[in-house]
């Protein structure tokens, strides 16, 4: 199966790690990941306001791209995968965003929201199969108690990210149940780190992250697995007791392919 | 009542797609809200001020540069209503104005540490900076 | 020919204000087929009614037109007058000159051409009407009550008072519905199995009525007066007539891992079990799905320790067949379910609960002998925080909750929270509300009071989140007034779910052909006039199904469907409506178009022998109307794709010519 990938910014930079396991597990797992030529940064943030139309450019080049090669597109980073998901579903609904964006790139055929974004999760989940990671774990993760972080920004808003049930997922429980870990469950698995505003203010960060690295604490977890570069920086940095990792990393390591990354 | 925002009542409306009459008071969007602490205007204000059109303290508040834009308020509003938009539409029509940014490039070198991902970078000059 | 008399009424100057009345009389005088034309004050007076009689005497009248108000409100007036004066009171036609006339226009001359336009539609049609004789049908005296709660109840002993039979189908082993789980009722206090279990015991003792419990109605055909229904009576595995609810079985059966339903699963029961202690009837009932006997023929102790000789591994599920006049749809409500709302954690923790399991918390038969305890380790809760409107009122979230206000919240809360702090002054109580609703007798009273003597905490705003953490339910909420965001470290949170109407209630209204709203509630005829009457004739309304309702509505209602039962089966004949649908069989093609858009089920086909031109005979496959179930409202006629469907007293004909006459 090839599908196309959208990487973004801190997967190339900060977060080289989880963009490396990503790729070296979706080769184990018979998906290729086909990187979109020329992607540019998704802006990290949605407007949702209707008049923005400039900023989500570079969103829906890559959804027309992968539109192009018929293929779905996926993305790993939380944030990017926000952005670019919420900017096709405007395309999708809001007809004269639809215009002006298809105006400003001129392209032969209009774009109209016809590609399906795939969060890397709801790829394993819808594409490959729980199932079938079960079946090629070979380092299973026996024992360990795993907190899911979601964050925000994977199932909200529900009405446009569609993943989850946004106030009870199970995606990344079940992903943790898949390689053999057990799964935590804590009310703040979706409630804010404390995001960009860790620039401006990061006691307001340093709150929101405690709150939540502490939450999973008390719940009994001894690791946090995220997706999102954003989320891990503010609870790490915050000085969460417990490791947090991104998701990729442990399906590398229950994959066995771990040490064969070059991350 | 008179409203002398009324044009920009309206530019905010259409905007962000955002009807404050479908509010029924309940302050669920308030109640959830993650940096209300930080606020002096709380997500149900934004949509009341801006119902009644008492728009420029929400221009001039620091409100807007703490919404973490979390989208919590849009998914447990009962009714539908959305502040979290409003509060999007509110900041851009803050920081279009000429020399309103709030987040200027000299001012990043002191914010960053050898961690910080490039995302928390976009992210702030998308919602700080025009 | 027809020779028909127009009366002109002016209402006083309800018309006359606006509708030159003589000219109206005047101008109509000309049209074909009329032959006496007046105008009067008040022609519903009796001086009125006199004078249309004299015209039906003097001018050998075969045709009424009556130009005055709305035919709601006179048509029967004037068709008694008519039948007075020996003509088929079919032959009256109302043309409204008033609500679509008179109080809508507001000069004289627009409203005057208006009038003797419609004036002259309702000559138009008379000139086509045909007398109609109403059809009669027999009414079998006997009633079926769906549903065994305090709505069910209270019908099924106002019709038995009355004398006339009743039968009661309760889908639980027991009668008694929500109102048994219940620990205090408002505004009163009084003990709701002290009020209820003796109407219960009084069903079980009238000789007027049988429960069929653990039982359902799997089907209905016939029509008002003359219901055919199937009931499934499950198989409980116990023989209803010899066991004595001794209990020695529940006791003895080794499966006692089963979450017992009436406790809300807080506790668990035996395999074989009844209910509650004042279970009607007191009967023990075998669960399939836990009996090791009925899964696997391992066990059978119950059979050995029951002195009765009532249990029936064999037992089979039963079909009754019965008759009946009326039926009332009492099927009652359920909470929501709130795993679509997780913020309040109620998936996380065991010590959120819904205000149901809260009652069953306080109550001396619960699981916890009365003692408020939280589930989780049974501690006393220090902190209770109540949060309203959980899923009611919602318009964003219409798969997880409801637009409707469930009405019964505010004050049930109130009640829970007075109690607490009433038997727990140790207890910090916490009521998060959106607007405090108590429009009934004591209602508010009651409300205040939970805050000025009881000193509960009402705060305006919502709860955000909810966050276990620890032993402690960490809530975050708004203090709307205060310009706040609370946070409360909490014991217990108790969660006022939305109601919405029993799951069973939907395909029991399609049996019924009875209509319901956008929310699965049972709409009634008319939501001022007739509340308790379903529009399909013969099915009434009792309790929630029909919307959110407290126990002192319920019983109102209760008692009000009863009373429109007995009026019904009091009555030896029923007269229908005679402006019903007929097929035409020489055009009716058998395309089944009618049966399928008919609301009311009234359309059967047949096959019937049919003499061809060249004489021999053919079966065809014809459509064939109920006169008494037919409510005469002409989808059938549009649908036909043959013309064959019409309308009596409606006739396309006729309403062709009221075209004409208005476009002339």
């Amino acid at each position: 199966m090839k599908v196309s990938y959208f990487p973004g910014c801190t997967l190339k930079t900060k977060a080289k790690e989880l963009d490396a396991y990503a790729r070296k597990c979706a080769e184990v797992l018979g998906v290729t990941l086909e990187e979109i030529e020329d992607w540019q940064c998704c802006g990290g943030v949605f407007s949702t306001s209707r008049d923005e139309v400039a900023t989500k450019l570079s969103s829906v080049r890559a959804l027309k791209a992968a539109n192009d090669k018929e293929q779905p597109l996926v993305t790993v980073c939380s944030a990017c995968h926000n952005v670019i998901k919420q900017t096709n579903h405007q395309v999708q609904t809001d007809a004269e965003f639809a215009d002006k964006v298809n105006r400003y790139m001129a392209p032969e055929a209009p774009y109209s929201g016809e590609t399906a974004v795939y969060h890397y999760l709801e790829m394993l989940r819808d594409l490959v199969g729980f199932d079938k990671i079960k079946e090629k774990v070979v380092n299973p993760q026996t024992g360990k108690k795993i907190a899911a972080y979601y964050g925000c920004l994977l199932l909200r808003p529900n009405k446009v990210m569609q993943m989850d049930d946004p106030e009870n997922p199970s995606i990344i429980e079940d992903f943790i149940r898949a390689i053999g870990a057990q799964p935590v469950i804590y009310a703040s698995r979706n409630e804010c780190c404390g995001g960009y505003v860790t620039m401006e203010s990061p006691e307001l960060a340093k709150k929101k992250s405690n709150a939540v690295t502490g939450n999973a604490a008390a719940a009994g977890a001894e690791m946090m697995v995220t997706a999102c570069p954003l989320c891990r920086y503010n609870l790490v940095k915050n000085g969460s007791e417990i490791p947090v990792v991104y998701f990729t990393e442990l399906l590398a390591e229950a994959l066995g392919v771990k040490e064969d990354t070059n991350a | 009542m008179h409203n002398k925002n009324q044009y920009l009542q309206e530019e905010l409306l259409r905007t962000s797609g955002v009807n404050p009459k479908k509010c029924m008071r309940c302050g669920k969007c308030s109640a959830t809200c993650p940096a209300y602490d930080e606020m002096e205007y709380h997500p149900h204000q934004f949509v009341n001020m801006v119902e009644s059109g008492d728009i420029e303290p929400l221009l001039n508040s620091k409100s807007l540069y703490r919404c973490l834009s979390c989208f919590a308020c849009i998914d447990r509003c009962p009714r539908g209503v959305e502040p979290a938009k409003l509060v999007e539409a509110v900041r851009l029509a803050a920081i279009r104005k000429q020399g309103a940014n709030h987040l200027k490039a000299d001012d990043v070198p002191a914010m960053l540490d050898d961690d910080i991902p490039q995302q928390a970078l976009v992210s702030a000059f998308r919602k700080y900076a025009k | 020919m027809q020779r028909i008399g127009v009366f002109v009424c002016w209402c006083g100057s309800n018309i006359a204000g606006t509708v030159d009345v003589q000219a109206v009389s005047d101008a109509l005088k000309n049209e074909p087929g009329v032959v006496f034309s007046t105008n009067y004050q008040y022609m519903c007076s009796q001086a009125g009614q006199n004078m249309i009689k004299d015209a039906v005497a003097e001018h050998k009248l075969t045709g009424i037109v009556v130009c005055s108000c709305s035919p709601r409100m006179h048509e029967a007036t004037f068709r008694k007058t008519a039948a007075a004066a020996g003509i088929n009171p079919y032959m009256v036609e109302i043309a409204n000159i008033r609500e679509q006339c008179s109080w809508v226009h507001k000069d004289m001359v627009t409203g005057t051409e208006k009038a003797i336009i419609l004036g002259k539609a309702a000559v138009a049609k008379v000139n086509l009407n045909t007398p109609l004789t109403p059809g009669e049908s027999p009414v079998t005296k006997r009633a079926l009550v769906i549903g065994g709660g305090i709505a069910g109840i209270q019908t099924a002993l106002d019709i038995a008072d009355a004398g006339f039979p009743v039968d009661i189908v309760e889908k639980k082993p027991t009668i008694g519905g929500k109102m048994a789980q219940l620990d205090k009722t408002f505004p009163t206090l009084d003990c709701a199995a002290c009020i209820l279990t003796p109407k219960m015991v009084d069903v079980a003792q009238n000789d007027k009525i049988r429960i069929f419990s653990y039982s359902e109605v799997t089907d209905v055909k016939g029509f008002v007066g003359n219901f055919d229904v199937t009931i499934k009576k499950h198989a409980r595995y116990v023989k209803e007539d010899i066991c004595t609810g001794c209990g020695a079985c529940t006791e003895k059966c080794p499966m006692k891992k089963v979450p017992n339903e009436f406790n809300l699963g807080m506790d668990n029961r035996s395999a074989i079990y009844i209910p509650f202690a004042q279970a009607v009837p007191k009967v023990a009932t075998i669960d399939p799905n836990y009996c090791n006997m009925l899964k696997n023929g391992k066990c059978g102790v119950c059979s050995k320790v029951c002195a009765a000789g009532a249990i029936d591994y064999k037992q089979q599920d039963e079909f009754i067949e019965e008759k009946y006049g009326a039926i009332v749809v009492a099927t009652g409500f359920n909470p929501i379910s709130m795993d679509k709302f997780d913020e309040f954690a109620y998936n996380q923790s065991k010590d959120v609960i819904t205000s149901l399991e809260f009652e069953r918390l306080t109550n001396a038969a619960g699981p916890t002998a009365g003692k408020l305890l939280r589930p989780s380790d049974l501690k006393h809760p220090h902190t209770i925080v109540f949060v309203q409107c959980v899923g009611s009122r919602c318009d964003a979230c219409a798969e997880k909750g409801k637009e409707y206000c469930s009405k019964i919240c505010c004050m049930y809360t109130a009640k829970h929270a007075m109690l607490t702090r009433d038997k727990y002054p140790d207890t910090d109580v916490y009521v998060f509300y959106i607007d405090v609703r108590t429009p009934g007798k004591n209602f508010d009273e009651f409300y205040r009071r939970a805050v000025e003597e009881y000193g509960v905490h009402y705060i305006k705003g919502m709860v955000g989140k909810v966050t276990p953490e620890g032993d402690k339910l960490k809530v975050q909420a708004s203090d709307l007034l205060a310009n706040k965001q609370l946070h409360i470290d909490a014991d217990l949170v108790v969660l006022a779910a939305a109601i919405e109407p029993d799951k069973s209630a939907r395909p029991l209204a399609t049996m019924l052909t009875a209509s319901m709203d956008t929310n699965d509630f049972f709409t009634e005829a008319h939501p001022k006039l007739r509340p308790v009457e379903s529009p399909t004739a013969g099915v009434f309304l009792s309790g929630a199904c029909q919307g959110p309702k407290d126990i002192p509505e319920t019983v109102s209602q209760a008692g009000a469907a009863a009373s429109k039962v007995i009026g019904l089966l009091a009555k030896d004949k029923l007269t229908g409506n005679p402006c019903v649908a007929s097929s035409n069989e020489l055009m009716c093609n058998g395309c089944s178009t009618c049966e399928r858009v008919c609301p009311y089920g009234a359309i059967t086909y047949e096959n019937k022998e049919f003499r061809m031109p060249d004489r021999t005979t053919a079966i065809r496959r014809i459509a064939v109307v109920n006169p008494a179930v037919c409510q005469g409202c002409g989808c059938c006629t549009v649908a036909c794709p043959s013309g064959a469907m019409d309308l009596r007293g409606f006739a396309n004909s006729q309403i062709i010519a009221e075209v004409d006459a208005i476009c002339k």
